[in-house]
């Protein structure tokens, strides 16, 4: 990027809510994979005389998201409806929210210390998803296209940020920040390759010191985070070079190719539709009573950033597992069941060590949620506690943990039974601490020599002789023990 | 008894119930009284576009079966017929448009399934104008339907088809939609009572929407007795439609009276005004005049705005006509064109065959109002008048019970005679339009003759007061003998 040129970037996120029935009708959401047209009705495939019914859930999700996006609520918010003709608007109008949306004037939180920013939301609306268009080729090469509703219907929240982002490498944060927070309240799956996560991009460009916006342009359909950063990189690109050469940015819309890596126009001004919006006759204003406020306030779940600040003062979790750990709200609440099986007397720490780094070592390996795991919360927590309590070492922890994870079963039955309960017991370490002793004799006159960093060789020579299950304190003070006894038998060998 | 088995158009919903109830005839003899009555009229009157003879019958061989286990109830047995913009599924409803041929509903409109859950017959499904735009039915296009008082003239409209058919004597009771008056023009143009609910008061699910914001199902019927009886069972709130009121539904049959000591009638000056008939301004001025008779009080109000009504509402209802219809693509379900050659080719010819003129100038009209740019113009200013409206009724209520004005500036008109002046023909709702701004209650009962031709006078009430103008409408009724009338061409064709 031309550093001449400072980017402005808005983003508009889409994000199906999380209903089991879709926004006006009854129909199930569940349509992944299904048949074309298996999920509709006359009301969301917009037949004459249907009437839309609101589904209170989608109300209160949306509630849920302007509180936890720091919004003001409306006590009165509005339908409208959005023309454009296309066969995927089965009404050829969007039931939305035009200038009376439920939500506004929010912030999200990105980014860590001095890199920290709060991001404004200028509005979250609520509209319904429109069906799709699956296009054909015949045999005789007719090019056709199918309509299917499936997802006509599903309740969408329209997330619209101020326009201060200035990176594509934020906007990409951003995103994933509000894909956090939409998750952890449990508004929105926020998968993307489902498309229950859809976001478009306003790029500007304008002159360092520069205080007016330059010509938006807007990148539609940017439906993964790299899209999202490979996109508005090349669009920064692409607006300052063409400032830089003299020319002008056109206010457009513009798709990303993925393949080719570059942004192409795809509307220009003259097919700017007029959506015609006026208020939806057929819905009553929606009204969200303060009383009703304070409800959704009170049931929505802990925010991220929240929970980490907690998981850092309450439990002493350091702050890199404490980001880890609150990633997902299924995470924290994980590790938090690990902490209530575990009691006081252990650790939080260590508990946090064995989630973030053991456990998440085996379910990244396997792309396995956390969710879906034979380790319950409840098998972590006897582990855990076995090894703060010297019944078995990390090592064997982690062989312990490996087992259950494949298996299911309980670590201390799998500890026993593979003998690698942790060995402390000074009679069964000592003939094998003499036999190393005896096997290496060059180690031990080196280490009579004055090279005291042999004893870690040593040391591992004897974990090995026990699998690991030896306890590495009480051996190493065998092994000094013994090397003390023993005289000198001869001149250090070079 | 037996001669008005053979000529039911004689017959009330109320006579029906005791000829049903005393085991005079069953049901299905009705049925089969009203289709032979059908085949033998309709090919002049033309109310009907479907006939749905075997679904009738065994309609009502249902309501026999459920009578003779015991059951009654005002509607059980009793045949009727809806206006073609009412869904009913499987049942061909087409709106009076081509975009909608062969187009058979999925689902039942609420008003049909609670007809059909109170064992009303369906004979068929009745003409209208296309899409309930037009005042006289001309604009149909599946036919012309003649009013039975004289065949040369409309029944008016939309609801013309609804408005005939009672006036024949082809159903017992009808449904219409009423917009902007398309209950109770037609119903004063055929010489029978036609109500429109206040807004809310009647789900509109499975009412194919004209304009949203205003249209309401109302009863066409003989009686003021009927249109309550009909009333008590389609009104009522709907889980379906979110617009539906939940304030209680009385009985209003029980609220019926002949007394009307102590009712306020305002007579409003601007309904009084040059432009309507001399004979239509007589006979409503007698009308008025009678319910003093009968113990009402007249009290002058006023409603200044009346003169607004009709142009805000022509931006208006078009700006609802340009939304609710772009769902007509040719893509799901109705007519398509042929000649496109893509998309876009396919929606515009898909829209210029399937829609007719007037459709199409609304939706002309509509688009432009909600154009960005001259949405506040338009559209907003449209909008702060009805409130305006609504505001100056709410005033002269505060002074009166029922206001009582013509229906229609005047009685049938000649086929042909207002179809290339659409302002003419606008004019034709200039009374009515303002109660469905203020989406008030209002009713038409026969109230006289102009030219031999059928007036009607209009009772306005407050919202959700649908008892009070019935219990005056009722009172006022049972005091003349205009109902009584029957037209008499389709009177001896059917005897
Ligand atoms: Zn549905």
């Amino acid at each position: 990027m031309d550093a001449q040129y400072e980017p402005v970037i808005g983003l508009e996120v889409h994000a199906q809510l999380l209903t089991r029935s879709k926004m006006f009708c009854r129909c199930g959401t569940t349509y992944a994979g299904a048949a074309a047209n298996t999920h509709i009705c006359s009301v969301c495939a917009g037949f004459p005389g249907v009437l839309p019914v609101i589904n209170e859930h989608a109300v209160e999700l949306a509630i849920r998201v302007g509180l936890a996006l720091n919004c003001d609520i409306a006590e009165t918010s509005r339908f409208d409806r959005k023309h454009y003709p296309y066969p995927d608007l089965p009404k050829g109008y969007q039931v939305s929210q035009y200038d009376l949306p439920l939500a506004s004037r929010g912030y999200v939180t990105v980014g860590n210390g001095d890199d920290c920013q709060q991001i404004g939301i200028v509005r979250v609306h609520m509209e319904e998803d429109t069906g799709r268009l699956l296009h054909r080729t015949a045999a005789d090469g007719t090019v056709y296209s199918l309509v299917d509703l499936n997802r006509s219907g599903v309740p969408l929240l329209e997330i619209v940020s101020e326009p201060e982002i200035h990176s594509a490498a934020r906007a990409r944060e951003y995103v994933m920040k509000l894909r956090q927070i939409l998750r952890y309240i449990g508004a929105s799956s926020g998968n993307m390759e489902e498309g229950a996560l859809r976001c478009d991009a306003n790029v500007s460009v304008r002159p360092v010191g520069e205080q007016t916006l330059g010509a938006k342009v807007e990148i539609k359909n940017l439906n993964s985070f790299r899209m999202i950063d490979r996109a508005i990189q090349h669009e920064i690109g692409r607006q300052s070079q063409a400032l830089a050469n003299g020319g002008r940015i056109e206010q457009e819309t513009r798709g990303w190719d993925e393949a080719a890596g570059i942004t192409l126009a795809q509307r220009t001004k003259e097919y700017a539709s007029d959506y015609r919006y006026f208020p939806e006759p057929d819905l009553p204003p929606l009204t969200v009573s303060e009383d009703r406020r304070k409800a959704v306030l009170g049931r929505l779940a802990e925010l991220p950033d929240a929970r980490r600040a907690r998981f850092i003062s309450q439990y002493g979790v350091t702050a890199d597992d404490a980001s880890v750990l609150t990633t997902a709200r299924e995470t924290a609440d994980y590790f938090e069941a690990v902490l209530t099986h575990l009691g006081e007397r252990v650790p939080a720490r260590l508990a946090a060590s064995w989630v973030t780094g053991e456990l998440f070592r085996l379910l990244n390996r396997d792309s396995l949620p956390i969710t879906e795991t034979r380790v319950t919360p409840e098998l972590l927590a006897e582990l855990v506690g076995m090894v703060h309590t010297g019944e078995v070492n990390r090592g064997s922890g982690r062989m312990v943990l490996e087992e259950f994870y494949e298996t299911g079963g309980s670590p201390r039955a799998i500890a026993t039974e593979r003998g690698l309960m942790q060995i402390s017991d000074t009679d069964t370490l000592t003939p094998v601490v003499r036999t190393v002793l005896d096997n290496h004799e060059r180690a031990v006159a080196e280490f009579r020599g004055g090279k005291q960093q042999v004893i870690g060789f040593l040391l591992g020579q004897v974990m090995k002789q026990t699998r690991g299950t030896a306890d590495s304190g009480t051996v190493r003070t065998l092994l000094l023990r013994e090397l003390s006894e023993e005289p000198t038998k001869g001149p250090v060998p070079h | 008894m037996r001669h008005e088995i053979q000529a039911p158009e004689g017959a009330t919903v109320g006579d029906m119930r005791q000829l049903l109830d005393a085991r005079e005839l069953s049901s299905v003899e009705l049925t089969e009284a009203y289709l032979e009555r059908i085949t033998a009229l309709d090919e002049r009157v033309r109310s009907f576009v479907t006939v749905t003879r075997d679904i009738a019958l065994e309609h009502a061989a249902d309501a026999d079966r459920r009578m003779a286990s015991g059951e009654t109830g005002p509607l059980l047995g009793v045949p009727m017929a809806l206006k073609d913009l009412l869904s009913t599924a499987g049942i061909a409803t087409t709106c009076g448009s081509r975009i909608l041929q062969g187009y058979h509903p999925p689902y039942d409109a609420t008003v049909y399934a609670r007809l059909r859950d109170a064992g009303a017959v369906l004979l068929g499904k009745l003409n209208m104008d296309e899409f309930a735009m037009g005042s006289s039915t001309e604009n149909s296009a599946l036919a012309i339907t003649a009013n039975p008082w004289d065949l040369a003239t409309v029944p008016g409209g939309s609801s013309g088809g609804s408005a005939a058919a009672v006036a024949a004597g082809e159903a017992a009771f009808t449904l219409g939609s009423d917009t902007g008056g398309s209950v109770r023009q037609p119903a004063s143009l055929c010489g029978v009572v036609g109500l429109k609910p206040t807004y809310g008061r009647v789900s509109r699910f499975g009412l194919i929407a004209f304009a949203s914001s205003l249209d309401q199902i109302g009863p066409l019927t003989r009686t003021v007795e009927d249109s309550a009886l009909v009333l008590s069972v389609i009104a009522g709130q709907d889980p379906l439609d979110s617009t539906s009121a939940t304030v209680e539904v009385p009985d209003y049959h029980a609220l019926l009276g002949e007394d009307l000591r102590g009712l306020r009638v305002g007579v409003p000056a601007e309904y009084f005004v040059e432009g309507t008939e001399p004979g239509v301004e007589a006979a409503v001025r007698e009308g008025i005049a009678q319910l003093e008779r009968l113990g009402a009080e007249l009290v002058d109000v006023s409603l200044p705005s009346t003169g607004y009504a009709l142009s805000t509402y022509y931006i208006i209802a078009p700006a609802e006509v340009s939304s609710n219809l772009s769902r007509y693509d040719g893509v799901k379900y109705g007519y398509r064109s042929a000649d496109g050659a893509d998309l876009i080719e396919t929606y515009l010819s898909t829209r210029d065959q399937g829609f007719g003129a007037e459709v199409k100038r609304r939706i002309m009209v509509g688009t432009y109002a909600l154009s960005s740019g001259y949405y506040d113009a338009y559209y907003l200013k449209a909008q702060k008048v009805r409130t305006l409206i609504k505001a100056e009724f709410d005033a002269a209520f505060e002074r009166c019970d029922v206001i009582a004005s013509p229906t229609s500036p005047s009685v049938a008109f000649k086929i042909g005679s207002r179809t290339a002046d659409p302002l003419a023909m606008y004019l034709s709702d200039v009374f009515t339009i303002p109660a469905s701004m203020a989406g008030i209650p209002a009713i038409s009962v026969p109230c006289g003759f102009s030219d031999g031709l059928p007036v009607g006078m209009q009772l306005i009430g407050r919202a959700f007061d649908e008892a009070t103008i019935l219990r005056a409408a009722h009172a006022y009724e049972r005091s003349t003998e205009w109902h009584m009338r029957r037209p008499e061409l389709v009177w001896s064709a059917g005897g």
